[in-house]
């Protein structure tokens, strides 16, 4: 190894024409590449002298063989010079800065000092811009009267001039801007920003073009024994074919239209070879009509060098499929198919201790028909690290051999720790660490509960599966990434892992009020959990026969400990709370591990504000925090089969009674605005402080029938009780809203855009089905159906037009989000915090002299505080502190 | 033109000192750093340009935290370069 070295610093220039004839081993003339007998001409595009990319052959220049040859640069001489088009930009400033006969900048030595400021010690940073010249000035070096410099994309510049009142444009040659650019004394380039030692400006103009090595446009040989060229090579071939019949011409002394129409056509050749993607210029083509991939195409880009091949890397040992719920594994596993488990391996050096265990992995062979057979190996490492792939044929041989010092590759099996990522990994819980179970079927399985942290459905969501290969690694991972310990999300300090939608519906369903189970009921809810007693029984029936309460069958799986106060998420915020008997039995009250009183819900166990897991973690720890989230999820399934639970069509019935009610409110409402409106038309309206007459009138109407469309949902939530599921879905804060219900059984209410009525559409009307200057309900998108009763077709279309915005928003949102998120890792990546508690740059600058001034690590807090001082007092008091 | 303002009386502008050298000294040796992996602020900096403050001096910075209640922070002084 050779010493680490530190980067001083990095500079960066253009080639002269001399370096680049100096780095050529071999001046590139003909356009071929190889003769009959399939051997690369001489002076040709595949020289040998440029490197080789056919085994067996030697390079010239080097004498090393096709693999170590790194390959050389060669030259052609272009007839004539040609422009770079990377360096349009700065060629136009200079010719605009220069004058076009001294070619001093056009400014005297005060004025640059003006700008610069004055020649202190320390070296001026300031540079003049194309700004702090006047236009249409003279030269105050030579006098020269400057005249307008016009460019044209890609690659025309050209001088305006005044003639009779006409303008007369004048193309500039190549070779005229070389001969300007070369005249700009070197002090003034440096005034400009630009460093003449490394990049003198005339060197953007081209005279001698580099021929890059063939190892970088390496020819590959198709099926059929032709051989197809890079795209580079292509380019090359173009541009050496017009540099050869330019010069030709130009020997034969051809007419100067002729050579002009060369020159632009070794220029367009040029620029393609650069850069094939230019404004104003057709893209080259290859034969079959796709564009050319030339070289800043190879660089540009998300699949272009940098993010592709340099900042982006494949890996191995990796999986990926669909993924599939399964409420019966634990959080923290996650089910493998067979296919996946056979394929995926894990290095296990051989010692004297496991050497019959691997002897027998060996015998089982890289086949494994089913999830219970025991897992094989698929390699077998020697120590000389020569790898033997296993099969039927070899594996007693190998099984014979094997000895401390080999390594086994070993199949996945259960109790595997692997990492587990959905994309995008926008925070540190999208790869979570889970232990393997292998399955059946061909999908990922993970229990629900996990889904929040890495926002997964399974709509056919994709996650992907990596295996770490290290001691280290495996080590890193349980105790760092393991789905336990990232119960508690850093942003928040609360859960972010626990019950969602049918969980909190099956939990809600089970602890509701207060209710008796039989025996065998008891014993269906419970037979999933891990218990060996049921609790004493809280009555008897008639018959004699044992009951249980619901709020028993809860309290099993809770900690015995557990002493907790809160108000459910079916809470109603009512005056004065009635707590233990509030009609809604929405107070929880647990004392020593008991359900008291109380409905448990999305505030109890669900993901993003579960109470009860959060006390559980703050008193018993995230492993046992773990097992409750088990429980619930297994309890609450049951739970919710017990009844069964669905929603259907007819579940968004209401009866004539309010039917017609809801068509009266809504009625009302619309007369309501028409009388408004005639008030305003009449110019009796009272405007609002701050407001105009019209602003008034539109915030009375969006009042009106905001109030008219609550009004019908309160109508219909007065018919649809617990007794429905949409209603318990929305009470137990496992899915949806009251307001989704009202517009499904109501009304669907007012549709905006930028929370304002529709105004958009023709003159003065939204729709040609209205009047002009229509200001009524209707006319303006507020929609009286429901989607239950269907939409009429205007109101269809306005529903789409406030649907849109929704979707346009998120579309902006989420690149907008992108963004931010790769700017922030940039900044961020490599901070970290050292020992001290400082957050500190690689470099050991310190960022924060205590982590978030408190050194709190918030995914370790109790949402942000160090400790849960109200949670510990009212566990030892059993009662609410304020 | 009326009193020119004091920017170390705006309630949003926290509490700047100048540090002695044995406290940018123990300071140093407390976090085992050297001067230059400390922070910056500018020289021109309104709030260092009232504590007079000069390029390689080291200000403290008192300020009321949400998390930790009050929070000390260390600057360099440095010399806004050039852009």
């Amino acid at each position: 190894m050779t010493s680490p070295k530190r980067v001083g610093r990095i500079e960066f220039g253009l080639f002269s024409p001399k370096e680049i004839r100096k780095m050529s081993v071999r001046k590139i003339i003909w356009a071929d590449t190889y003769d009959d007998d399939g051997f690369p001409y001489p002076q040709g595009l595949m020289d040998l002298n440029l490197g080789v990319i056919d085994p067996g052959l030697r390079c010239k220049t080097c004498d090393q063989k096709a693999a170590d040859c790194p390959g050389h640069f060669g030259h052609i001489e272009l007839a004539k010079p040609v422009i770079h088009v990377g360096y349009t930009r700065l060629i136009r400033k200079l010719l605009r800065v220069t004058c076009r006969s001294c070619s001093r900048l056009l400014m005297t030595a005060e004025e640059v000092e003006k700008v610069v400021g004055p020649e202190d010690s320390e070296l001026a940073g300031e540079i003049v811009s194309e700004k702090d010249i006047k236009k249409e000035r003279v030269c105050p070096h030579c006098g020269e009267q400057q005249l307008k410099i016009n460019f044209e994309k890609p690659t025309t510049f050209s001088e305006v001039f005044v003639e009779d009142g006409k303008k007369i444009e004048h193309k500039l040659t190549p070779a005229d801007i070389r001969a300007r650019l070369e005249r700009i004394p070197d002090e003034d380039l440096r005034v400009m920003g630009v460093n003449p030692d490394v990049a003198r400006p005339e060197w953007t103009i081209l005279t001698v073009l580099p021929v890059p090595p063939v190892t970088m446009r390496p020819s590959i040989i198709l099926e059929n024994g032709q051989r197809s060229e890079d795209d580079l090579t292509h380019k090359l071939v173009d541009i050496i074919r017009i540099n050869q019949r330019f010069k030709e011409n130009q020997d034969a002394g051809a007419p100067q239209l002729i050579i002009e129409d060369l020159w632009e056509l070794l220029q367009y050749h040029v620029t393609t070879y650069l850069d094939n993607e230019v404004a104003g210029c057709p893209p080259a083509r290859h034969r079959s009509g796709r564009p050319l991939k030339t070289l800043s195409q190879r660089l540009k880009g998300k699949e272009g060098r940098f993010r592709g091949s340099l900042s982006g890397k494949r890996v191995n040992f990796s999986a990926r499929t669909v993924i599939s719920p399964d409420p019966n594994l634990s959080i923290g596993e996650v089910g493998i198919p067979l296919a996946i488990a056979n394929e995926m391996t894990l290095p296990i050096r051989v010692t004297q201790f496991n050497l019959d265990e691997m002897k027998q992995y060996v015998l089982n062979g890289p086949e494994r028909p089913t999830i219970r057979s025991p897992c094989g190996a698929n390699y077998a490492i020697r120590p000389d690290n020569r790898r033997m792939r296993l099969s039927e044929a070899n594996l007693e041989t190998v099984a014979e051999m094997i000895e401390p010092g080999w390594t086994v590759e070993r199949q996945l099996k259960g109790g595997d720790i692997v990492l587990f990522n959905r994309q995008p990994s926008l925070h540190r819980m999208s790869i979570m660490a889970h232990r393997v179970v292998v399955m059946d079927g061909k999908t990922f399985r993970l229990n629900p509960a996990v889904c929040p942290p890495y926002n997964a459905d399974f709509d056919g969501d994709e996650m992907n599966l990596h295996i770490p290969q290290t001691e280290e690694a495996r080590a890193e991972a349980e105790i760092l990434v393991s789905v336990q310990a990232n119960i508690l999300s850093p942003r928040t300090g609360g859960p972010i892992i626990g019950g969602i939608h049918d969980h909190i519906s099956g939990i809600f369903l089970l602890t509701h009020t207060v209710r008796h189970f039989s025996k065998k009921e008891a014993l269906y809810l419970t037979q999933h959990l891990p218990l060996e007693h049921l609790p004493e029984p809280d009555t008897q029936d008639e018959a004699g026969n044992p009951l249980w309460t619901n709020k028993q069958i809860f309290s099993l799986i809770l900690p015995d400990d557990l002493n907790m106060l809160f108000r459910a998420s079916s809470c109603q915020n009512c005056e004065t709370c009635k707590r233990e008997v509030c009609e809604n039995d929405a107070f929880v009250r647990i004392s020593n591990g008991n359900l008291i009183t109380g409905t448990i819900d999305k505030k109890g166990i669900g993901a993003f504000d579960g109470q009860i897991l959060h006390r559980i973690i703050r008193q018993h720890g995230m492993k046992r925090a773990a097992r409750f989230i088990d429980d619930v999820t297994k309890l609450s399934i049951r739970g919710i089969m017990l009844k069964g639970f669905s929603f259907g069509i007819d579940d968004e019935d209401l009866t004539k009674t309010e039917y017609g009610q809801i068509d009266e409110v809504l009625n009302g409402a619309v007369s309501d605005v028409e009388r408004r409106i005639k008030i305003f038309n009449e110019g009796q309206l009272e405007p609002m402080p701050g407001r105009t007459l019209e602003e008034t009138l539109e915030m009375q109407i969006m009042q009106v029938l905001g109030k008219a469309r609550d009004r019908t949902g309160e109508i219909a939530g007065r018919h649809l009780g617990m007794d429905n599921s949409a209603v318990v879905m929305a009470v137990s804060g496992a899915r949806g809203s009251m307001l989704n219900l009202t517009q499904m059984a109501g009304c669907l209410g007012q549709q905006s855009v930028r929370g304002e009525r529709i105004m958009r559409g023709y003159e003065d009307r939204t729709l040609p089905h209205f009047r002009r200057n229509d200001l009524g309900a209707e006319a303006h998108g507020f929609i009286t159906n429901s989607y239950k009763s269907g939409l009429s077709p205007t109101e269809f279309f306005f529903h789409a037009i406030g649907g849109r915005e929704g979707l346009v928003d998120t579309a902006v949102r989420t690149s907008q989000s992108g963004y931010l998120q790769r700017r922030m890792i940039n900044a961020l990546q490599d901070l970290k915090v050292a020992y001290d508690g400082t957050v500190r740059t690689t470099g050991g600058r310190i960022i924060q002299f205590r982590y978030g001034e408190d050194g709190t690590d918030p995914g370790r807090s109790s949402y942000g505080a160090p400790v849960d001082v109200k949670g510990i007092v009212e566990s030892v008091l059993k009662e609410e502190v304020k | 033109m009326g009193a020119p303002l004091d920017v170390l009386k705006h309630e949003m502008v926290p509490d700047h000192q100048i540090m002695s050298e044995e406290e940018v000294a123990d300071l140093l040796a407390a976090y085992h750093i050297s001067l230059e992996q400390l922070p910056k602020i500018y020289h021109d900096d309104p709030a260092v340009k009232v504590t007079g403050g000069d390029v390689g001096n080291v200000v403290r910075i008192t300020r009321d935290s949400r998390t930790a209640g009050r929070a000390e922070a260390y600057r360099l002084i440095v010399k806004r370069p050039k852009k």
